[in-house]
């Protein structure tokens, strides 16, 4: 219900996500976004990690989001195909998406179908191709973000560059079983890190070598997530990292719609975010809000 | 004319066949050797060239189908009763479990009494184009090309005279490789597994003995002087190939040694008969010029693109090759075109367009790292994709097929064709099953335990897998728990589609048109059509399928395609958790009545109510059966408008989503 467009599709759409944040189901799910270059592993990543969350009984929902094709519309999801499941069970769901063309490379229905999953599931795996600028907004659904990198593909000048370093909480240098080539990876990425988050104070995240063929690694990742989802829960502020996104999300929605002009007509940045930030709090959803922002009635 | 002394000796000739069980495949052998055949080319099912055995889950349906079924040392001594392996000339289209089939033979002939050797023939061997065309590959590449060099090692040392690797550009060419891709990427596949061989410490004059082991398998199209020329190229390239990069100095180790499967990707369900012209013009570019010319040939029957041939299709197949041999005057003279400026450009050109993609592969980390990113195969993808659309859009003619359409009724096909193909026994599957598990009830469990406890040491320790595979070959192991063992050890590998990189040559107005039409549909229903692109079962011939998802990719649909090898369970999850609007079944191994049923099965257990359709080499008698089952179309070569199914696609999915 939430990937269909069509005007009339909205209201019920946005009735179900209004009744599923008033339930706070979601609050107990654990969100993690994987994102990283095509090719590096990813999914085999993801699917090492959805064995170990099965063995210890928590259901995952999965939404692997590809790139459409700006020229047609359409788009292959294929990264279904490299997750092993078992059929049979019925605690794992993955539904693949196009992007949709957005900017943001998450369409904007994939936002509502993370909080459908959220309600649903206790982990949400949210996993997305290509790690360009304007394909990061996995960090604005995922309450953890996974930067997936292969050693020896020259991506960590390309990361630096693009400032991509700034988003994850966590990476794994996959292909692992590369030996020497994985560590000169991680100690380069090491270094990046530790330089931009000296700028803005933050603290470096840590980089996890891994193997997904071997599993050698995984198991330290798992405990790394987990510890950094207990982290924002013990220090309360899960639910305003949640909502800072949402907003920052929402911003971006809204800049994307109505350009810097509609921002001016806002009242500005920061007068959007707070207004923003109001309606989501509120309890509107994301399209809502960018909508009842662009047109003020008071 | 020419003295008749001096005519040179006709190739091999052979047919490509097996099927049902060992038994009816040993019929088809003796018969086809005294209709004057000259070597066996055998044929494996799917559960063998995979290593299921036929009572394994994934075997369902495909016991017996694309080939005979192997399963333990009895059947490969059933295969060649009454023939003598010592001086039988014998290919076997084996990879992914070519070192257990060699292993097989190898003591079936020591059983027998007959000194290995003694033996001579070919194991395919080649693991590479299974990950870029036809699917029965296994393990991953490391584990597999490690197998492929154990082979050859070992037979270099102990069976002298055999061919350990026939490195195929045949699958290439059905993929839609042109001719410079065929080259090149063959090439590539030689030199990873040279490659390795050095750096297993083969050098010298070893290295030198190998390589003049190795040959080719290849393909010829309808083109004829081009494919002439493409072969001299090929030729050429191999004696370069052995002087520059591994040093051989011996002329006679560097030449071109291959055999051909004639192409039956050309050949028309439309019309068939026009295929017996086609294969005759396909076998001259492979035998007229002398100085590049097959050692072996084997000829697809008119009726391939219908079903599985009968032995009578057989029959006139090796005829067509008795004739130019025996009959025509080819073999009492020199090469033909040496001098020809024609010819000469023509191979200049290929062999330099190929060499040049041999160092692009090369600097991208050669064809292992080719196969895993998936360049090799979008390359593949988009050749085959822009000769599906020159076949569609009229540029390139296909006479019965986009010119000349009009066809008084074939005597050939009358009554619907169901008696111009041969089926097969329902009943050989439950017969194999039979069988094996009598002979499993019947060996030394403790002697087949021991067997496959060496095996997995010598999986995880790195020595040769030859000695331990014979070994359990001898010990009663059956083809199903050799593979399981190196499952455990080795792991399992899903190749890339190389769907996602390659792009539908703009067709003009018709990619528009459809364009539009699916952004009408998307409006309607609130969401792109999507569309899942499943191959069920164990048939790895992807290319259908991958050129549907391209094209209704790049038409705008969103397309969930998995790959092959997925269960009808697996695919009904898919439907069931993606919320598809239509599923597209592709099956080529003629295991269609079983799978498909068996998916919509697992569909309606589901409670999912979604159109099927199925594309594949599917007999016209079985399309009231799978209409009465639930299908919604079923589309078979002689629909080769893929701008068509998509159209008809549409119209099923504006009917079920409206």
């Amino acid at each position: 219900m939430v990937e269909d467009r069509r005007p009339e599709a909205e209201g019920p759409a946005a009735l179900l996500l209004r009744a599923l944040n008033k339930s706070g189901r979601s609050a107990a799910c654990q969100r993690i976004g994987v994102t990283g270059p095509p090719g590096v592993g990813k999914s085999s990543l993801v699917s090492a990690l959805i064995r170990r969350f099965r063995a210890s009984d928590k259901s995952v929902g999965v939404l692997a989001v590809d790139p459409s094709s700006p020229r047609s519309g359409g788009a292959l999801l294929g990264d279904r195909a490299r997750i092993e499941l078992d059929p049979d069970d019925t605690e794992v769901f993955v539904r693949s998406m196009a992007s949709g063309g957005q900017l943001g490379g998450l369409a904007r229905a994939a936002g509502a179908a993370v909080e459908v999953l959220s309600s649903t599931f206790d982990v949400v795996l949210i996993e997305t191709v290509g790690v360009g600028q304007s394909e990061t907004d996995v960090e604005h659904v995922a309450d953890s973000v996974l930067l997936v990198v292969q050693p020896a593909s020259g991506d960590v000048l390309q990361f630096i560059k693009a400032g991509i370093l700034e988003i994850p909480d966590l990476l794994a240098v996959n292909k692992a079983d590369l030996g020497a080539v994985a560590e000169r990876a991680r100690a380069e990425l090491e270094s990046a890190l530790r330089v931009s988050a000296t700028v803005d104070g933050r603290v470096p995240p840590r980089v996890i070598l891994t193997s997904a063929t071997t599993g050698a690694g995984v198991d330290e990742l798992l405990s790394a997530l987990n510890e950094h989802s207990a982290e924002l829960r013990a220090s309360g502020t899960l639910s305003a990292r949640r909502h800072d996104k949402s907003v920052a999300w929402a911003v971006r929605l809204f800049v994307e719609q109505y350009g810097e002009r509609g921002v001016e007509v806002a009242g500005g940045r920061p007068a959007l975010r707070a207004s923003l930030g109001k309606a989501l709090a509120g309890g509107a959803t994301l399209l809502e809000a960018v909508s009842a922002a662009a047109a003020p009635t008071d | 004319m020419a003295s008749m002394a001096s005519k040179d000796p006709p190739w091999i000739m052979r047919t490509y066949s097996g099927h049902s069980t060992p038994a009816a495949s040993n019929a088809l052998y003796r018969a086809n050797l005294a209709r004057g055949q000259t070597g066996l080319s055998v044929a494996f099912d799917l559960p063998t060239q995979t290593g299921y055995d036929a009572d394994h889950p994934l075997s369902r349906g495909e016991v017996g189908r694309t080939g005979v079924p192997i399963g333990h040392l009895a059947d490969l001594e059933a295969l060649f009763e009454g023939i003598d392996l010592a001086r039988m000339n014998t290919s076997m289209t084996i990879n992914a479990t070519a070192a257990w089939l060699l292993s097989l033979y190898i003591a079936a002939a020591e059983k027998r009494g007959v000194d290995p050797r003694a033996l001579r023939g070919t194991t395919q061997n080649d693991i590479v184009k299974e990950y870029l065309s036809r699917g029965t590959y296994v393990f991953p590449p490391g584990p597999s090309l490690r197998l492929t060099v154990d082979t050859i090692l070992y037979t270099v040392e102990h069976v002298p005279d055999w061919n350990p690797i026939n490195i195929s550009s045949y699958h290439l060419q059905e993929a839609g490789a042109t001719p410079e891709q065929e080259i090149a990427y063959s090439l590539t596949t030689a030199i990873a597994v040279l490659d390795l061989l050095r750096e297993r410490g083969i050098e010298g004059e070893r290295l030198a003995k190998v390589f003049g082991r190795l040959s080719f398998f290849v393909n010829a199209g309808i083109r004829f002087v081009e494919e002439t020329c493409k072969l001299r190229a090929f030729s050429a390239l191999w004696d370069r190939l052995g002087k520059e990069r591994y040093a051989v100095t011996e002329p006679k180790l560097r030449r071109f040694r291959y055999g051909v499967q004639v192409n039956s990707l050309g050949l028309t369900e439309a019309q068939p008969e026009n295929n017996l012209v086609r294969i005759a013009l396909e076998m001259l570019g492979v035998t007229l010029s002398k100085n590049a010319r097959a050692r072996a040939i084997q000829l697809p029957a008119w009726n391939e693109a219908l079903g599985l041939p009968r032995p009578w299709d057989q029959q006139l197949s090796l005829r067509t090759q008795q004739i130019l041999a025996l009959e025509s005057d080819l073999l009492e003279y020199g090469d033909l075109f040496d001098g020809s400026p024609v010819v000469a450009a023509r191979t200049r050109e290929i062999e330099e367009a190929a060499w040049a993609e041999v160092q692009l592969v090369l600097e991208r980390g050669g064809a292992v790292a080719g196969v895993e990113s998936g360049y090799i195969k979008q390359q593949l993808v988009a050749a085959n994709a822009a000769r599906l659309a020159a076949i569609e859009s009229g540029q390139q003619p296909v006479v019965g097929v986009n010119c000349h359409t009009e066809s008084a009724p074939s005597p050939l096909t009358a009554g619907g064709g169901a008696d111009a193909i041969l089926q097969v026994d329902p009943a050989a599957e439950a017969e194999q099953i039979e069988r094996l598990v009598a002979w499993r009830a019947a060996r030394d469990a403790s002697a087949v335990a021991r067997a496959l406890d060496t095996l997995r040491e010598a999986a995880s320790s790195g020595v040769s897998l030859m000695p331990a595979s014979i070994d359990a070959a001898r010990a009663s192991v059956t083809t199903g728990e050799w593979g399981g063992v190196l499952r455990e050890v080795f792991g399992e590998y899903r190749a890339p589609t190389g769907v996602g990189g390659a792009r539908t040559p703009e067709l003009g107005e018709s990619l528009t048109v459809l364009r539009t039409r699916v952004a009408e549909v998307a409006k309607r229903i609130g969401r792109r059509p999507k569309l899942l692109v499943g191959k069920p079962g164990l048939d790895g011939h992807s290319n259908g399928a991958e050129q549907i998802a391209l094209r209704a990719r790049d038409a705008g649909f969103e397309v969930v395609y998995e790959g092959i090898r997925v269960t009808p369970r697996e695919i009904a999850r898919a439907a069931a958790d993606e919320s598809v609007h239509v599923v597209g079944l592709s099956i080529l191994s003629g295991a269609h009545l079983e799978l498909t049923r068996e998916v919509l099965a697992e569909l309606r257990a589901r409670g999912v109510q979604v159109p099927v359709v199925l594309g594949g080499i599917i007999p016209e008698a079985d399309r009231p059966l799978l209409t009465a089952a639930g299908v919604r179309a079923v589309y078979t070569p002689k629909d080769f408008r893929v701008g068509q199914i998509l159209n008809e696609l549409l119209d099923i999915v504006d009917e079920v989503g409206a």
